[in-house]
């Protein structure tokens, strides 16, 4: 790596970090897991004067029940939700999510909060948080507040956090009842990024029928999204292979779909809507 | 002599280090007050360079040095070498640092010595160069045609045509039932080894010794072409190749960096030090393949073949390396494949583009050639309606045939192609095979099975047939204690050397494997040598030790004779032991140590136990094998599943069948990524738009499919342990096995070739297609 130079401190709480953002500004870089930032750096794509490591706060780094909700420090690592037994049972979409997520070095040092305040078009994080409709728990110099998923993602590699603000916890309500979770993917052949992820949370009724469908998609837009048009089509069907197959048609509405090398528009899209069905009919096989 | 070694999967003896993180690459080589150097590149693929502003870089914090083209014609720096003999062949002057006009992206403009590498960096990106953008001649077959040339001197972008092969094409075609035609791509791509190049240059003024650490396959030869380049005594050039991560043939040259560090040590007085970034390794160093051809084969309604031409446009690049222009003759050569083809005529255009230059990429021209003859094979089959492996079959010289002389000029040593063939047949249960994808068909999915019989080139080679020498040299010392020293000439850079060849050795002269040490990659140490590419390591490399082993054991059974005071004939050697007929007996470490004291020698014989040989080989070796690849494809995404891949390869007799399985898991991936992901893709202006690891897809671990290996072995009678090589059998007999398995699969869409990298987006818009045609 020949990087610029640049100042390096480890800070040693959320605090330190807040006041050395509030500081340094625009000069300053948050550190967490580094796979996105350290390339960066070694291109020099990111030339900062200040790398402030959050990734060492011990603090950032749980994954709790409380209040009803599923908690996750920032800095909790992707091997961490990997392999979390509560998360398992109660919220499984994180830990597969996760399994897919890079590799084994890279889950071991990549973070969940990390990937989320990046906001890479084709991280696998955003998508299984919209599907969950988690929160992003942001602390900043005037205190904390709390963005929605849907609000969070602002555009390639924007999300609604305001300079010194630090994303500090992510909070999820699980479902109850029948839930059917998955999470698919085609990786890029190159960089193993999702070309196409996929990641669905149903709740169906005693039924079989659809109360509530969350469905995000990463890899196809300039940010990961709600697939709102295959929700509505899910929601309070009887979901059968025609219906979920008609839902997974809209999967990229209303989206300016990327092209490049690996796909183009055209096909991003099939695999969009193939996945999609897929997704849906895993999660509704899993549902129970 | 007893093989306790030899065909034994014995573990490497150089993976404890380089697994523990022990070995010494050319990073790891730490000289006191080393300076550092990073290059300035060009951002554009064709333009002149107006002027170049190094003031401020100069200025900069820990710079000792900025250089650029002017001060290296100043100082009189040699032009980068090219070995090739080609007719009429016009050569461009290569020079280390760009002269006037940047010809490709990454193409050396300025360097920067500092005193650290950060500092170099910074100051590097302080050197401001004007540019004039010029028109980038990328298209292989419009920049043969005309347009913007690469070279103005030439006035034309055609650096040689070139014409071979034996028998009357033409009359061959007319006596044929039919001709088929396929326009076939080679793609180009990235060696990509894993540890990038990287030099090391210490000059010691008062000695005027300079000495190099690089990253090299061809110590020896890159000696000799450094000290040419810089004009000084090649006895005062020392090169040092520590541990080499990799080279694929990329590191089967001499860079402009190599003579460049040499220099700025020169200058500065100082070590300097270049670690080459991925980025310029993916820009910067040789690009394989890269080839645009023309295949026309005849054949009779039975499925005989009567002859094939290729007319061929073969990317260069913008300069020449080591071996650039010589790459497609290589090609040329094994165009018959494994067929009897009576009548074979390659016509080669070479092309100047703004590029990288090419040179030999594992299987260098032969990759080519047998995906050339193995698309030309199906084609006919698919069009007599006839099974790919009856074509094959029905063209294939028998085993009594051999030598078999090809229409292109060589003598085949040995071999057994049906041999192989049936055990591949048999492994992947061909029969049952074929009836599984006849009721996949029926039920509407795209099942594919491809069979490639290859036959390579290698053991490169005969003195004759090479640009610089194609022996090899080893010595073989017992030392006073009995620890044995084996030199070779042929350094590796990860095939296991040290372990194979301490097998040969331990073996011929009955001592622990861990009492041989073979030492690689000093030229101050070794004797002069050729190197490893061209799967001649074993085959040439092993045979020089086989031979000087020999040498040396006769010396020792005179000494034991003389010691056992009886006729050196009637010694018998076996276990390290020499025994006479009245069952006296010494041990070649009592031998060794005696002949190193030397108070009980014959007369008039030398002290010391030692002997050196350079053998020379009196033709390439030709290994063979069929590949198997059964996939099948998602009808709805095109996404590509293997089933199966069975190799059965035949490397002649094999000395570690551990390391010869590597050999081929390795050059299969290496195939995988030729026939499904890689492409290094210039765009219209010469940008490299796969210029990261982000972008340049080569296989993972997951993307591997399970290999099925198995082997025959038919020796060769080239060298007398029967070795032929195997270092490139994979990405020579895998790719057309794999692209044969796709077209398989899509041919019920009338699809009878796909051109590479074969990705899902194609085959699912050939399947979108279909289904868009009324029935």
């Amino acid at each position: 790596m020949i990087a610029n130079q640049f100042e390096y401190v480890a800070a040693k709480n959320l605090d330190e970090a807040l006041s050395l953002l509030a500081k340094h500004k625009d000069n300053a870089k948050l550190l967490a897991g580094g796979h996105s930032l350290i390339p960066s750096l070694k291109l020099r794509l990111a030339q900062p004067q200040l790398l402030i490591d959050i990734s060492r706060i011990k603090d950032l780094s749980y994954i709790k029940e409380e209040g009803g909700q599923i908690r996750i420090g920032a800095m909790t690592t992707h091997y961490l939700l990997e392999s979390s037994a509560l998360l398992k049972k109660i919220c499984p979409l994180l830990p597969e999510t996760a399994t897919n997520l890079g590799d084994i070095q890279v889950r071991n040092r990549g973070t969940i909060g990390g990937s989320l305040a990046h906001s890479d078009p084709a991280a696998d994080w955003p998508a299984a948080i919209i599907a969950l409709s988690g929160e992003m728990v942001a602390a900043g110099p005037k205190g904390g507040r709390s963005i929605s998923a849907d609000k969070f993602f602002v555009d390639l590699l924007t999300t609604e956090l305001q300079p010194g603000e630090i994303l500090q916890e992510i909070r999820i309500t699980p479902a109850k009842g029948k839930v059917g979770q998955a999470y698919m993917k085609v990786r890029h052949p190159a960089s193993g990024f999702a070309m196409v992820g996929i990641a669905v949370n149903l709740v169906l009724d005693g039924a079989g029928k659809c109360q509530s469908a969350g469905v995000g998609v990463t890899g196809v837009a300039a940010k990961a999204y709600r697939a709102s048009e295959v929700e509505n089509a899910l929601k309070g069907a009887t979901l059968d292979a025609k219906t979920i197959a008609a839902a997974a048609a809209h999967a990229a509405d209303g989206v300016e779909i990327n092209s490049d090398l690996a796909a183009s528009a055209d096909y991003r899209k099939q695999l969009a809507t193939v996945y999609t069905r897929r997704a849906i009919e895993v999660a509704v096989g899993r549902a129970k | 002599m007893a093989e306790k070694y030899v065909g034994k999967r014995v573990k490497r003896t150089e993976d404890p280090r380089l697994i523990q993180g022990l070995g010494h690459y050319v990073d790891d080589i730490k000289l006191p007050d080393t300076l550092h150097a990073v290059f300035v590149r060009s951002i554009y693929g064709h333009a002149r360079i107006k002027s170049i502003d190094t003031s401020a870089a100069a200025k900069a914090p820990g710079v000792v040095g900025v250089y650029t083209g002017k001060d290296i014609v100043a100082a009189k720096i040699g032009p980068v070498p090219c070995a090739a003999a080609i007719p009429d062949l016009k050569t461009p002057d290569y020079r280390v640092l760009a002269t006037g006009k940047a010809l490709f992206v990454g193409h050396p403009i300025a360097v920067v010595v500092a005193t650290s590498r950060y500092a170099a960096k910074d100051a590097a990106d302080l050197v401001q160069v004007e540019y004039d953008e010029l028109p980038a001649v990328i298209d292989l077959e419009k920049a043969a045609a005309g347009g913007p040339v690469v070279h103005e001197q030439f006035g034309t972008n055609v650096a040689y045509k070139l014409t071979a092969g034996e028998g009357d094409v033409e009359a061959a075609f007319k006596g044929s039932d039919k001709v088929i035609k396929q326009r076939l791509v080679h793609q180009r791509l990235v060696p990509l080894a894993m540890e990038p190049r990287g030099v090391l240059a210490r000059y010691y003024p008062g000695e005027q010794e300079l000495t190099l650490w690089t990253s090299t396959q061809i110590p020896h030869l890159c000696r000799t072409q450094v000290a040419v380049m810089l004009g000084v005594h090649e006895n005062k050039v020392r090169l040092i190749t520590p541990e080499v991560g990799g080279g694929f043939g990329s590191k089967l040259n001499v860079y402009a960096e190599e003579a460049l560090l040499g220099w700025l040590s020169m200058q500065t007085g100082k070590p300097v030090k270049w670690i080459e970034t991925r980025r310029e390794n993916m820009q910067a160093t040789i690009h394989g393949r890269a080839q645009t051809g023309y295949v026309e084969i005849g054949f009779k309604k039975d499925g005989t073949l009567t002859g094939l031409r290729y007319n061929v446009f073969a990317d260069m690049g913008a300069y020449f390396q080591l071996l650039t222009p010589a790459i497609p003759t290589l090609t040329g050569l094994m165009l018959s494949g494994c067929y009897k083809i009576p009548a074979i005529q390659i016509n080669v255009t070479g092309v100047f583009t703004n590029k990288m230059s090419t040179d030999a990429y594992r299987g260098a021209g032969r990759p080519e050639a047998t995906y050339v003859v193995e698309r030309a094979l199906d084609l006919v089959a698919a069009d007599l309606g006839k099974d790919p492996v009856e074509v094959r079959r029905k063209n294939f010289p028998a085993p009594n045939e051999f030598p078999f002389k090809t229409a292109t000029g060589l003598f085949y040593d040995t071999g057994n192609y049906e041999g192989a063939l049936a055990k591949a047949l048999n492994i992947v249960g061909y029969t049952k095979l074929r009836e599984e994808q006849a009721k996949a068909r029926k039920e509407g999915r795209f099942f594919g099975i491809g069979v490639s019989t290859y036959v390579e080139i290698c053991a490169l080679g005969p003195s004759q047939a090479m640009p610089a020498g194609g022996w090899e040299s080893a010595t073989v010392r017992v030392e006073p204690t009995g620890a044995v020293t084996v030199l070779t000439g042929s350094s590796p850079h990860g095939q296991g050397q040290e372990t194979s060849f301490a097998q040969i050795a331990a073996d011929h002269l009955g001592v622990d494997l861990n009492a041989v040490t073979v030492i690689h990659g000093d030229t101050s140490i070794v004797q002069y040598g050729i190197g490893t590419f061209g799967s001649r390591a074993t085959a040439v490399g092993g045979t020089a030790v086989y031979y000087a082993l020999e040498k040396l054991k006769e010396k020792a059974t005179k000494m034991a004779a003389h010691v056992l005071e009886a006729d050196a004939t009637k010694i018998t050697f076996a276990g390290g032991k020499f025994t006479a007929p009245n069952g006296k007996s010494t041990t070649i470490q009592e031998i060794a140590l005696g002949a190193h004291v030397a108070k009980t020698l014959p007369p008039d014989m030398e002290p010391g136990l030692s002997a050196t040989y350079f053998f020379e080989p009196k033709n390439f070796t030709f290994p063979f094998g069929t590949h198997i690849a059964v996939v099948e494809i998602d009808r709805e995404t095109g996404e590509i599943q293997f089933k199966r891949y069975v190799a059965v390869d035949d490397c002649g007799k094999v000395i570690n069948p551990l390391l010869v399985d590597g050999q081929v898991h390795g050059g299969i991936v290496q195939a995988l990524g030729q026939a499904m992901y890689e492409e290094a893709v210039y765009d219209d202006q010469g940008q490299l738009l796969t210029g990261t690891l982000m972008d340049y897809a080569i296989p993972k671990a997951e993307m591997v499919p399970h290999m099925e290996l198995d082997r025959t072995e038919t020796p060769t009678d080239v060298n007398p342990m029967g070795v032929k090589g195997v270092g490139e059998a994979g990405t020579i007999g895998a790719t057309p096995a794999i692209v044969a398995a796709l077209v398989d699969a899509m041919a019920p869409l009338g699809i009878r070739h796909l051109d590479m990298p074969v990705k899902p987006e194609h085959l699912w818009r050939i399947i979108q297609q279909s289904q868009k045609k009324p029935a």
